[in-house]
């Protein structure tokens, strides 16, 4: 039987020596900053392909069809096909006519990570000139040749033809004739105006799908290369604090013995076991007597938010508007309260995996991230060897949500490939994913806002306290030792200006965040939606709440509130879509109590991430006798501007809206004072089929706008949608999630003692 | 210790060195380098690792290969020849209609949890051709998805419900 390996380079030289390539390039320097902006270190490799080069972007070949190189990695959510469609459109060649190939550090050019569901948005602009200015190009060339002036030429599918005489033609790949040749970049070749789209906007089925559903796509989890060792690392069940790593007592190698041919590898606190056998690498890491040093260091789950209140805080005003105290003084409403978040967990299905074959001089890395630059600069890091020598192929993993442990998953397999001296593949265990997690950080809050007479928000604040992203990998700091150190944020690590009250018209506006220091809580990251779930949680009730104090509608009472005509169109947009009849925010405790056990109820909220604009409504039912909440149908708009691909990004809000319905109703990371406690999916629950709610996901689009994102703004407000629908069923708000029947129960029955 | 242990995989037989405690998933992705079984938790609790022992889905992650004894093994590679011969149909399709019918609802995001979907709802479909929604979920419950591609895996699994009786009812004419 054939190895599954998959052999698949397209080393940039070849494609050169093979000619028949016309390339142009261009400056990334705008991606760069961006990146920055949002947290995200983004290093120049020293030895891409020169973005000014114009052999970096676009390749023509000479059977009619198109390389385009893209920086930007899949991760499960359509971008891939999204950004070929650009490039196709504007080269006018059909789909089967374009391809991309493995995204690899020494052979594509450097777009900074794949975060922020922003590679159309960032991605898509570049790619689009590029396509543009090749065309523009080849449309000269196909002038000389068939002794036409270029408004005269038609193009389709790559044929560039005589209008009206259509026998007079040649093919792009004729054009190119074998022979490179150099180009400037300009950035100025005309864009096709969206009244001439025929792809962009339309639902091209995703290229990844068809292997996908097969079977015969490449997951990291499947690449093997003959030789190569099976890893597993061997740490505590469950991270401890952040700042304190993990120390080993003693490591007893004996224990293992019996299994032969398992081999310890130790580098100060890293402990891992290789082996021939896949089963005897599982095996002797469980069978691994290790003891660990365990501080009591954590607050546990109990005690989370009390210690983040009496953390000593750095504090930074994000936003200042108007005259808030004053606005409080003098208005006719006002609600104020404190809510709680959890830690959250990526928890991808399938724990990460890596494959490193290190070399004395060089290494090979295969593995999954958001950001092949970031994880070489890492691996090279644990390595001891310069970022040159290290090479990063990416595969697409399990979906990966933000910052699982990708980079973890590198920097061991590389570690242990270096002692090993042979290819090690790493996979890490169920608990060891679940257990290491780069959590989504915890959050608290306090929240008050007020309305006037008339119903409008005059005053709002926000005091959010959360710790920043962790930034040393676990395999790193166990091995080097290095100290546990935070991103300085702020991005979207801080109180957010783009989706607290900034919907809404309000004059009066403060938003502080106090920033607590990480190291004695669990080790953080970005996790789908940094942070806004527990934000829209905190906001998106207030808001109602103000809308039950005015005895509005809460859809009205939005709309009357909302100044900006793309918060209006998602709002109408899912009020429609939902059938949304007024209520006068419906709970009446005497009325709902006769009605018996279950309880129905419908929420609305909007939210957003860093762009973009979205809106959900909730219809969920309670079971008043074990506070059992089960959403029945969540409905979810997204304004993302230009939508390249309705189909891909209707997937993406669908998946929005179940992913969003788990976080709020069971997810939440539980520990000790000593370690994580949720280790499996039993500790750590996900919706399931049977408490999945139907869903309806719409797409508002803009063709004459640009991309914005779209892989994460609808978690916020579909979440608040629920707890919105909480209150609107029973009259009960809860002001800490995850919904669970041991929180909602209690609450229930408060409200009747 | 490991020992000589024949399986019966895919309509093939298979003779591997593997401890007796080996649980048959890393026999049938490493020994027999096959893609579809995967591993996700190593605890039976979410799907990933899925195959059919003689028709019944079963989680390869906590099966030892010892167990599993001359009882008739498909993973994904072999669901399409299953399949043909549940149905007679005289040869095997290059798709499930489960299959087929996960691409025309694009239901797929990452696709890592679709080995254990697919086998999951191919053995519901052999057991109630039409299954209704409440059967869907009930019998797919088992099976995490951490995407969220639940709503279009149900759609999807009563659309192949339908190709595969026209299907059958095409090819049983012919």
């Amino acid at each position: 039987m054939k190895p599954a390996t998959e052999a698949f380079t397209f080393p940039r030289r070849d494609l050169l020596k093979a000619g028949g390539a016309l390339l142009i390039g261009f400056a990334l320097r705008d991606t760069v900053r961006a990146q920055s902006a949002e947290g995200v270190a983004v290093v120049a490799g020293p030895d891409q392909p020169d973005p000014n080069r114009l052999d970096t972007w676009i390749a023509i070949h000479a059977d009619n069809t198109a390389t385009i190189f893209i920086g930007f990695v899949e991760l499960g959510q359509g971008s891939s096909t999204a950004l070929l469609q650009l490039a196709a459109e504007e080269l006018d060649l059909a789909m089967t006519q374009v391809k991309s190939i493995r995204l690899e550090s020494h052979t594509m050019p450097n777009q900074g990570g794949t975060v922020a569901s922003a590679s159309v948005a960032r991605g898509g602009p570049r790619i689009r000139l590029a396509a543009a200015e090749a065309r523009q190009a080849l449309l000269k060339m196909a002038s000389q040749k068939l002794d036409t002036p270029v408004d005269r030429l038609r193009v389709s599918g790559g044929v560039v033809s005589v209008a009206g005489d259509p026998k007079k033609s040649v093919t792009y790949g004729e054009l190119v004739g074998g022979k490179p040749f150099n180009l400037p970049y300009t950035g100025t070749a005309p864009l096709k105006s969206f009244g001439d789209y025929k792809l962009v906007g339309s639902r091209v089925l995703r290229l990844d799908v068809p292997a996908k559903a097969a079977g015969k796509y490449v997951h990291m989890q499947h690449v093997r290369i003959p030789g190569m060792l099976h890893g597993r690392v061997v740490r505590p069940r469950g991270q401890g604090a952040y700042g304190d790593g993990a120390r080993v007592l003693k490591v007893e190698e004996g224990s293992i013995a019996d299994i032969r041919g398992a081999r310890v590898i130790r580098k100060r606190d890293f402990i891992g076991v290789v082996a021939e056998n896949e089963w005897d690498a599982v095996r002797s890491a469980r069978q691994l007597k290790v003891t660990w040093d365990q501080p009591a260091a954590l607050p546990g789950t109990e005690g989370l938010h009390q210690q983040m209140r009496s953390a000593k805080t750095t504090d930074r005003i994000v936003l200042d508007n108007g005259d808030v105290t004053a606005a409080f003084g003098a208005a006719q409403h006002l609600v104020s309260q404190s809510y709680r978040g959890p830690y959250q967990s990526h928890a991808p299905f399938g724990p990460n995996c890596a494959l490193a074959d290190v070399k004395a001089d060089s290494a090979l890395v295969m593995c999954s991230t958001q950001n092949i630059y970031d994880t070489r600069r890492k691996v090279a890091q644990v390595l001891g060897l310069d970022i040159e020598k290290v090479t990063i192929r990416y595969y697409e993993g399990s979906g990966t949500y933000g910052r699982s442990c990708y980079d973890d998953a590198a920097q061991a397999a590389a570690i242990l490939s270096q002692a090993a001296a042979k290819p090690v593949r790493v996979q890490f265990m169920r608990w060891d994913e679940h257990g290491w997690d780069n959590f989504g950080p915890a959050q608290l809050a306090d929240i008050r806002a007020a309305i006037d007479r008339d119903g409008k928000i005059v005053a709002y604040e926000y005091h959010g306290w959360q710790h920043n992203w962790g930034t040393t990998e676990t395999s790193q700091q166990l091995a080097l030792g290095t100290p546990a150190a935070e991103s300085p944020g702020p991005g979207s690590q801080q109180v957010s200006p783009f989706n607290l009250g900034a919907m809404y018209a309000i004059p009066n506006m403060r938003l502080v965040n106090h920033h607590v220091d990480g190291v004695r809580y669990l080790k953080g990251s970005n996790l789908r939606s940094p942070l806004d779930v527990s934000f829209s949680f905190a906001s998106e009730q207030t808001i109602d709440e103000l809308a039950f104090l005015a005895g509005m509608d809460p859809y009205e009472f939005r709309q009357r509130n909302i100044r900006d005509e793309r918060w209006l169109g998602v709002l109408d947009a899912v009020a429609h879509a939902a059938g949304w009849t007024p209520r006068k925010a419906a709970y009446r405790s005497d009325r709902r109590r006769a009605e018996g056990r279950l309880a129905t109820g419908r929420g609305i909220a909007l939210g957003t991430h860093t762009s973009s604009y979205a809106a959900a409504v909730a219809d969920i039912e309670v079971d008043q006798e074990t506070g059992k909440i089960v959403a029945r149908h969540l409905y979810g708009v997204l304004d993302a501007g230009l939508c390249v691909n309705p189909g891909c990004l209707e997937n993406q809000i669908s998946g929005m809206l179940v992913q969003a319905t788990s976080r709020m109703l069971k997810e939440e990371v539980t520990f000790s004072t000593t370690n994580v406690t949720s280790l499996d999916w039993n500790s750590y629950p996900i919706l399931r089929f049977e408490e999945c709610p139907a869903v309806t996901a719409m797409v508002v689009q803009h063709l004459d706008q640009t991309p914005s994102g779209g892989g994460e703004e609808v978690m916020g407000p579909a979440a608040a949608a629920i707890a919105n629908a909480l209150f609107d069923a029973t009259g009960v708000r809860m002001r800490e999630y995850p919904l669970t029947p041991a929180r909602v129960l209690p609450a229930l029955e408060r409200r009747f003692a | 210790m490991a020992y000589g242990v024949r399986i019966r995989v895919n309509e093939r037989s298979w003779r591997v060195d593997a401890a007796p405690d080996t649980p048959l998933l890393y026999v049938l992705s490493g020994e027999l380098q096959l893609n579809g079984p995967r591993f996700g938790c190593g605890l039976a609790q979410c799907g990933s690792c899925s195959v059919l022992i003689d028709g019944v889905e079963t989680r390869s992650c906590v099966t030892p290969v010892s167990a599993v004894g001359d009882r008739a093994v498909t993973t994904l590679e072999g669901l399409p020849a299953w399949y043909a011969r549940q149905n007679r149909l005289p040869k095997p399709p290059a798709l499930t209609p489960v299959q087929q019918a996960f691409i025309d609802e694009q239901t797929i995001q990452c696709g890592y949890c679709y080995n254990g979907m697919t086998i999951k709802a191919c053995e519901l479909l052999s057991k109630i051709p039409r299954p209704t929604e409440a059967q869907i979920r009930s019998a797919m419950n088992g099976h995490l998805c951490r995407c969220g591609t639940y709503p279009r895996i149900i759609k999807a699994i009563q659309r192949a419900a339908e190709a595969a009786r026209a299907t059958a009812i095409s090819e049983h004419r012919q």
